[in-house]
């Protein structure tokens, strides 16, 4: 088989190349390649499904009118085990093989599974696809306890799906704190805070040693010797990219893909896009993150690429981004929250009420804002940050009510 | 082709802030009356004076929807709206992390996100703005229309740059359609090649060079003519104002006054552009012209324009307007009626074509000085039939002072304070008598 594009994936990174592919080169055949079975959907809305919130056949991103529309062919159930690109080809489980012009490789990645005695022999869940989704939905449904390995978002929200279906809920975290990717002390805690006044007993600091399988459920030891039972085990301790496939592919990889600021990898005419890739941070450095609107973004920046548009701007570096909620209260944190040296720190809040916002600024710009359950526009943050805006003029204005300022700031921009 | 949408258009300059915008969304749209509800803000500015907003953008590309895990949001393509549906959001917040604009913002008392739907096509808060600082702008429905038609000139007209006749001949040939036979006298319409260079013609239907005096009555014969063999056409000029105004005059006034069924199009770019820049007959007090000169003893042209269009509501017309290319809908509204008057009866238009180069501005300001022209009531948009005799399509409600229209405008850079006050006053004058007409025919409306 041929395809003059061929892209690996079928979330963000992949359906935004796919399309900006299309902006640019209506007639080469297009193809999206994915190991899952069904059409494309959002890592990102796999713990509504759990929750019921969201529906497993109502979440689907891109449906096959719009496949057919765009001319672009959709091929379920393709594993690639491996990739030649002196050979401009790859190979797929079932051991068809395709040929392609140019390759957009945006796999995502897969949990990441700590090396913990006796998990293996127990039937533990993750929560990377709509099939282990539609499992744990189920096994929450018959559950009574359970454990929650890895106080990420992911984790912290089956948590708290499961603390609202009635489970007693224990979430253990090696770190110090819940969330600690994204937020910092004072604001994991308030957060923390919020489960345990749900319910959730939130042990920071701990993991598990062991893990015994009895009867339905399981003994776990913890790295203090303590033990819980539960009958549900769900292990969220981060995702890495799947790389194997790339043995011997001569594509350059450290924690993933190393893509340049077009996507490109170290070979001609293989690109990486999403959580599989490893590009420009935003401060330095070379990241991978599973966020989604990075991961957009660098799918369109590769479509662009692969179709020639010289409509392309470079990928600028990665600024971490999350909005979470829980509970019905709202926590946002976009760029960094950590301060280096030479930063200037504005917190305040009122951490009994769940009232937090801490303003990290450099030179006079943005490097990061956290707030909780005080509204800020993300997306207006995001891009004082990524234009290095000046805040010096309305300093005062802006960590007094940065929400505000923000959307003046934005609005001159625009005009 | 594609579609183009409808869209609110915010004018910083006009806005005082007064949040009557606000209060209408939050009416039209929040569940509880609360203002903090409203999808539109206007925010002092963060600097300086004036006012800034903080809306949805319906953006052609949207990165909202880009952002969206839960399929819950979506371009539209038939309306341009950037559509929210409630029942597939998951309240991630991703959307919100997408906008640079605060387009869609999580509201704490309903729960959810919300964005502006431009009210389904109907947007309450343009409605609401009394300083026109808001503005639900349709002009989109146009290209909607017309975009797919055949353009009836070739590529590569030889228009000067920034020309706003080579724009409104490709406009009223597409909605005049194929069925047409064009008159062009010499001006800059043939002189960009309508009429052909080199044995071929620039336009795709039977195009003609008549002469500056003959181009009314040649037209109406050559329609007569095709009424004769039964071919309906319809017969249309695409004259400068040399060729209306000045040595067309008398062939136009004839036609008209034998209601010679003809459109009859005035591109007026006040003299003779073509040629060197000569003073007309429609040439404004004050304009520098070549044979109008700014020396010591003379400051522009010495006398007032004559005014053509209402000149000719005083023939036989079945139809008369004004245009103006910053009004696209108004001048589509008028060439409608025009291409129907002129099926039986002679239909006049004159439209307002400022010229970069005889005028002396710069070619990306044309349809800002169009504009002006309206702004100020240097131009006033109208249209007249024998029925309902004179009417206002566009009146301004707080016009401009002249000056800021004359600044703009090369021709007029020489001009003294005492000019200008006399050309405000000219202004003034002009559009009092049109108000005292159309009092008048609308008075003999009723009675």
């Amino acid at each position: 088989m041929h395809s003059k594009y061929l892209v690996l994936g079928s979330s963000h990174a992949a359906l935004e190349a796919a399309t900006a592919i299309r902006f640019h080169d209506m007639e080469g055949t297009v193809t999206v390649l994915t190991r899952d079975s069904r059409l494309p959907y959002s890592p990102t809305i796999l713990p509504y499904v759990v929750s019921g919130r969201a529906k497993p056949d109502t979440v689907v991103l891109r449906d096959e009118a719009w496949f057919n529309e765009n001319r672009i062919a959709f091929v379920p159930d393709a594993t690639v085990v491996a990739v030649d690109p002196a050979q401009s080809s790859l190979r797929l489980e079932s051991s068809k093989s395709w040929t392609y012009e140019r390759l957009l490789v945006a796999t995502g990645a897969t949990p990441a599974l700590p090396p913990i005695e006796g998990l293996a022999d127990f039937p533990f869940h993750v929560l990377r696809s709509m099939d282990d989704a539609i499992d744990l939905k189920a096994a929450i449904g018959a559950a009574k306890s359970a454990i929650v390995l890895g106080a990420g978002l992911i984790g912290m929200h089956a948590a708290e799906n499961m603390a609202k279906a009635g489970i007693e809920v224990t979430v253990l975290e090696l770190q110090p704190h819940a969330l600690s990717g994204y937020f910092e002390p004072r604001a994991s805690t308030i957060i923390e805070d919020v489960f345990e006044r749900n319910g959730v007993r939130m042990r920071m600091g701990h993991t598990l040693a062991s893990v015994d399988s009895q009867g339905d459920g399981c003994v776990a030891t913890l790295n203090d010797g303590r033990e819980i039972a539960a009958d549900l085990l769900l292990v969220c301790v981060g995702v890495k990219p799947n790389l194997g496939f790339l043995d011997g592919s001569g594509v350059d990889v450290e924690s993933g893909i190393l893509v340049d600021d077009n996507m490109r990898t170290s070979q001609p005419n293989v690109w990486a896009a999403g959580d599989v890739a490893q590009a420009r941070g935003f401060w330095g450095g070379m990241v991978t993150n599973g966020i989604l609107p990075n991961a957009a973004e660098q799918g369109r920046i590769a479509g662009l690429d692969m179709a020639d548009d010289s409509g392309l701007a470079p990928f600028p570096g990665a600024v971490p981004l999350n909005t979470y909620s829980f509970f019905g209260q709202q926590a946002i944190s976009v760029g960094i929250a950590r301060a280096d040296e030479g930063c200037e720190i504005a917190e305040s809040g009122d951490d009994a009420n769940g009232v937090y916002r801490r303003i990290v600024l450099k030179d006079g710009r943005l490097v990061g804002i956290t707030t909780i359950n005080d509204f800020v526009d993300a997306g207006i943050m995001w891009r004082l940050i990524r234009r290095r805006t000046d805040l010096t003029p309305v300093k005062a204005a802006f960590l007094a009510d940065p929400r505000t300022t923000g959307r003046k700031l934005m609005s001159r921009d625009w005009r | 082709m594609g579609t183009c949408f409808s869209t609110l258009q915010f004018r910083a300059n006009r806005c005082d802030g007064c949040g009557d915008c606000m209060t209408a969304c939050v009416q039209a749209k929040s569940s509880n009356g609360d203002g903090a509800q409203s999808r539109i803000r206007i925010l002092p500015a963060a600097a300086g004076t004036g006012y800034e907003l903080a809306l949805c953008r319906q953006c052609a590309d949207p990165i909202c929807v880009m952002n969206c895990p839960s399929g819950a949001l979506a371009k539209n393509g038939t309306s341009g709206i950037v559509e929210w549906e409630a029942d597939a959001c998951v309240n991630c917040l991703l959307c919100t992390a997408g906008c640079t604009y605060a387009g869609i913002v999580y509201e704490a008392d309903i729960g959810h996100v919300t964005k502006c739907d431009l009210c389904a096509g109907d947007p309450a808060c343009a409605k609401a703005c009394k300083n026109g600082a808001l503005e639900y702008r349709t002009e989109a429905r146009i290209f909607n229309a017309y975009g797919d038609k055949e353009d009836l000139f070739c590529r590569g007209l030889s228009a000067c740059h920034g020309c706003n006749s080579e724009l409104l001949i490709r406009h009223t040939m597409r909605v005049v359609g194929p069925d047409a036979v064009v008159a062009a006298p010499p001006g800059c319409i043939p002189g960009m090649g309508v009429v052909g260079f080199n044995g071929q013609t620039g336009a795709k239907v039977p195009v003609f060079h008549s002469l500056l005096t003959n181009t009314a009555t040649m037209l109406a014969g050559v329609k007569k003519q095709y009424d004769r063999v039964g071919r309906k056409v319809t017969a249309i000029a695409l004259a400068g104002d040399g060729g209306a105004a000045d040595a067309g005059f008398q062939s136009l006034s004839g036609a008209a006054e034998r209601n010679d069924p003809i459109l009859f199009v005035c591109v007026d770019n006040e003299g003779y552009m073509n040629t060197g820049m000569q003073s007309s007959g429609v040439t404004p007090y004050g304009s520098w012209t070549t044979t109008t000169p700014v020396g010591g003893a003379m400051h522009g042209k010495r006398t007032e324009a004559k005014n053509l269009p209402l000149i000719m509501t005083m023939h036989n017309c079945s139809y008369v307007a004004t245009a103006s290319t910053a009004f696209l809908e108004d001048y589509y509204a008028k060439l409608a009626k025009a291409i129907e008057a002129a099926a039986t009866g002679m239909a006049y238009l004159h439209v307002y074509a400022p010229c970069p180069t005889g005028w002396r501005f710069p070619s990306s300001m044309t349809a800002e000085v169009c504009r002006m022209q309206v702004r100020t009531n240097f131009v006033a948009l109208w249209e007249y039939d024998p029925h309902n005799g004179l009417q206002f399509t566009h009146a301004v409600d707080n016009p401009e002072p002249v000056e800021n229209y004359l600044k703009l405008v090369g021709k007029y850079r020489h001009l003294s304070g005492e000019q200008v006050a006399h050309i405000q006053r000219s202004v003034d004058d002009k559009l009092a008598y049109l108000q005292q007409l159309t009092r008048a025919d609308a008075h003999r409306r009723i009675a």
